[in-house]
């Protein structure tokens, strides 16, 4: 809700407050769930996240007031976990394994296969907007190497076939 | 009615334990059966999951791994009174795999409903803690001690030590927190305990609090752990509704209570002063020790910190007293290890056992050897700072001090089994490049040293300079060991030498980039 310093015709600046965006609405409504604590910082940009799918860079000003905090803390928090993402992502996010024990069952190729099959690389999108794919470090199903995630499904003994079934599946959902 | 169990841990669930579910009430229904399910935590055999099981006169009966589509034949084979089935492995309680281990803290997970506080009661759960709440705290810390448990986060640090230096701090606000982020891959021991029997980390929690005189605890779970958030917070709110949390637990002077807290995707979290720092709601940079946690931890209050492997040992030591604990293991390492079976391996899961079993019974008599059936070459044991292992090091028993004798690591207690097609430059490579991501970025060896670490590896691999690029491998290796302030950039060589020293000849292959190494001439 920065101050935007508007012409008038008559050629004076006045000071207007555009209306808030939703993201900025939705920021400050999930500050005030969480009291406005700053040690609940983290638990805000999850919230943030769950919602926008990422946590758009307007919302940090609206953060840093209310939780009376600088915008540099703010911004330093967002961007130190990898968790977080500062742009816009896929309608579903594909974590793919890339730990130790997932190499040990062929993680790379299922890798190789990923960014070949959804012709994007980690970390992008694909071209409809449908799948992001991001390597993450252990997903604690090290049994049933190698693993995925998507949103909060985890799949386990993911080769190559499966993956194309999971995906096939997440297209599907969306064609109904 | 008949009770059929079908887990709803995170990894049972991976290979289909909701469709199976589904399949089966769905089949029970056509076929007009009366059945309850329940939604059990692992036993822990996840090479048999979705692993079903059937309630029966004798007891238990393990049926597979099972996909909805065996489920009809289940039915038909008389799978509800126990029957034979291709799939079927006898009663559970007999199968070696589980019968050969010591289950103390895991003694619960997966046979009861983890989200039954009656259940837990009826299988001796809150016994510890009613003793507890009925105890001098310097009795509680005296037990612990003598239980001789040990940190099972990694470092292996005396838990009695740590609770009585927060015991003896005088009274005023102090935290319990526990430590979820298990980061390490090739460990799962703490997300099966808080999805397969969470009130086991409550009430070992709740003791700590006891002993400390903490009254606010939090857990700090990461985020890849979906599941086991959920289930957290929902049996906290079941324990406070029961009285098991909350003011005046159980009608006593005691009150504590408990919130969960979810990280980020930063493997450096799970140290614990960055993990503090998170919990903060800052960035997770590492902290300056002295002062250490227990008496500046938490908002800069006295703080007990401890992984959730020590905590849920906690209850059963308080409940059958630190001797009983203290008789299970070798040397200075006590009590049992839940110990994780990942990676290359025919039957990984978890397995509990008493220190002192060896590498190659873990992964021979329990896990059967590699899953592509090929020899095993290596095994990192204790997470991504551990050391590759040769099979030369097969027969050193789980000893935190015989561990260490040979450069390596018992740490969580899992290990990673790679065959023999495994290439250890590029893992020496991923080393380095896992800490150059997780770095917290606050000490010079660790944040560079890393980056630096990936370049020369590289020209080894590129057969460029070789022996020169070895040399000052080696020499990169000691400063960040001797450099750094934490674990992350001390440990990291770790597994880095040890594939240097025990697989030297992946060291000396021909470069893959030929023109590259003949360009460098
Ligand atoms: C880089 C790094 C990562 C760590 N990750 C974890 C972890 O995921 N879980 C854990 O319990 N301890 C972890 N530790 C160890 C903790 O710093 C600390 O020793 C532990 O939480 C203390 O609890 P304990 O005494 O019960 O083991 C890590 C340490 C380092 C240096
Ligand atoms: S060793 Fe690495 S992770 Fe640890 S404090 Fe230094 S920079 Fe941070």
């Amino acid at each position: 809700m920065a101050k935007k310093a508007v012409k008038q015709t008559n050629g004076s600046r006045v000071d207007q407050f555009p209306a808030p965006t939703p993201a900025e609405v939705a920021a400050l409504a999930s500050c005030a769930r969480h009291g406005n604590k700053p040690d609940e910082l983290l638990e805000i940009f999850h919230d943030l996240q769950h919602q926008l799918g990422y946590v758009p860079d307007a919302t940090l000003p609206v953060i840093a007031k209310a939780l009376n905090r600088s915008r540099a803390e703010i911004y330093g928090v967002l961007t130190f976990y990898h968790e977080f993402k500062r742009h816009p992502v896929g309608k579903h996010v594909v974590k793919i394994c890339r730990a130790e024990a997932c190499q040990s069952m062929g993680t790379d190729a299922l890798c190789q296969h990923a960014e070949k099959s959804l012709g994007t690389s980690l970390g992008g999108t694909t071209a409809d907007g449908m799948v992001t794919i991001e390597q993450v470090f252990c997903l604690g199903n090290c049994a049933l190497s190698p693993a995925i995630m998507v949103g909060e499904k985890l799949y386990g003994k993911v080769d190559p076939k499966r993956f194309d079934e999971i995906i096939g599946g997440l297209e599907k959902e969306a064609a109904e | 009615m008949i009770k059929i169990f079908v887990p709803r841990d995170a990894a049972a669930l991976s290979v289909g334990a909701d469709e199976v579910a589904a399949a089966i009430a769905s089949e029970a229904k056509k076929r007009k059966l009366q059945v309850e399910i329940v939604r059990n935590g692992s036993r822990g055999m996840l090479y048999l999951e979705p692993l079903v099981e059937v309630t029966t006169a004798n007891g238990r009966v393990a049926y597979g791994p099972v996909a909805p589509s065996d489920v009809a034949s289940l039915f038909d084979a008389g799978f509800l009174e126990g029957k034979a089935h291709a799939l079927g492995h006898g009663l559970t309680e007999e199968i070696p795999y589980f019968k050969n281990q010591e289950r103390l803290t895991f003694a619960r997970c997966g046979i009861t409903d983890p989200l039954s506080i009656e259940d837990y009661r009826s299988h001796g759960g809150f016994v510890g803690l009613a003793k507890a709440l009925q105890m001098k705290p310097i009795d509680i810390v005296t037990e612990v001690t003598t239980s001789g448990l040990r940190g099972r986060g990694g470092a292996g640090f005396p838990t009695g030590i740590k609770w009585k230096t927060v015991h003896d701090l005088p009274a005023g606000e102090k935290y319990v927190a526990c430590n979820a982020d298990e980061g390490d891959s090739g460990t799962f021991a703490d997300r099966m305990l808080m999805e397969g029997d969470p009130f086991c980390l409550i009430e070992g929690m709740t003791i700590a609090a006891i002993a400390g005189g903490a009254q606010k605890g939090y857990i700090y779970v990461r985020s890849e752990y979906p599941h086991s958030v959920h289930v957290l917070r929902e049996a906290i709110e079941i324990a406070r509704r029961a009285n098991w949390l909350g003011d005046n637990i159980q009608g006593t002077k005691h009150s504590f209570d408990l919130f969960v807290r979810m990280g980020a995707g930063a493997y450096i979290c799970g140290e614990e002063t960055s993990m503090l720092e998170s919990i903060e709601g800052k960035r997770g940079i590492v902290r300056y020790k002295p002062p250490i946690p227990a008496i500046e931890g938490l908002f800069g209050k006295p703080t007990i910190i401890n992984n959730v492997m020590s905590f849920a040992a906690v209850p059963i030591i308080i409940d059958k007293g630190g001797e009983f604990y203290r008789d299970y293991g070798v040397g200075r390492s006590r009590g049992t290890l839940a110990f994780q079976i990942a990676g290359n391996i025919k039957q990984g899961g978890l397995v509990e056992k008493a220190f002192g079993v060896t590498t190659r019974q873990l992964i021979e008599d329990w896990g059967g050897g590699t899953a592509t059936g090929r020899p095993v070459r290596a095994v990192q044991v204790g997470g991504p700072l551990g050391a590759y292992i040769p099979e030369s090091k097969f027969d050193v028993p789980m000893d935190y001090e015989e561990f260490a004798k040979v450069d390596a690591m018992v740490g969580h207690g899992g290990l990673v089994v790679f065959d023999d097609t495994v290439d250890m430059a590029k893992q020496a490579r991923f080393a380095m490049e896992f800490c150059t991501i997780e770095s917290c970025g606050k000490c010079t060896p660790c944040r560079i040293g890393s980056t630096r670490g990936v370049e020369v590896i590289d020209k080894i691999i590129d057969d460029i300079d070789r022996t020169k690029n070895l040399a000052l491998l080696e020499d990169l290796c000691v400063t960040m060991a001797d450099g750094s302030l934490c674990a992350m950039g001390g440990l990291t060589p770790f597994p880095v030498m040890s594939a240097v020293r025990g697989f030297p000849e992946d060291f000396h292959k021909p470069s893959p980039n030929k023109f590259l190494a003949d360009a460098a001439e």
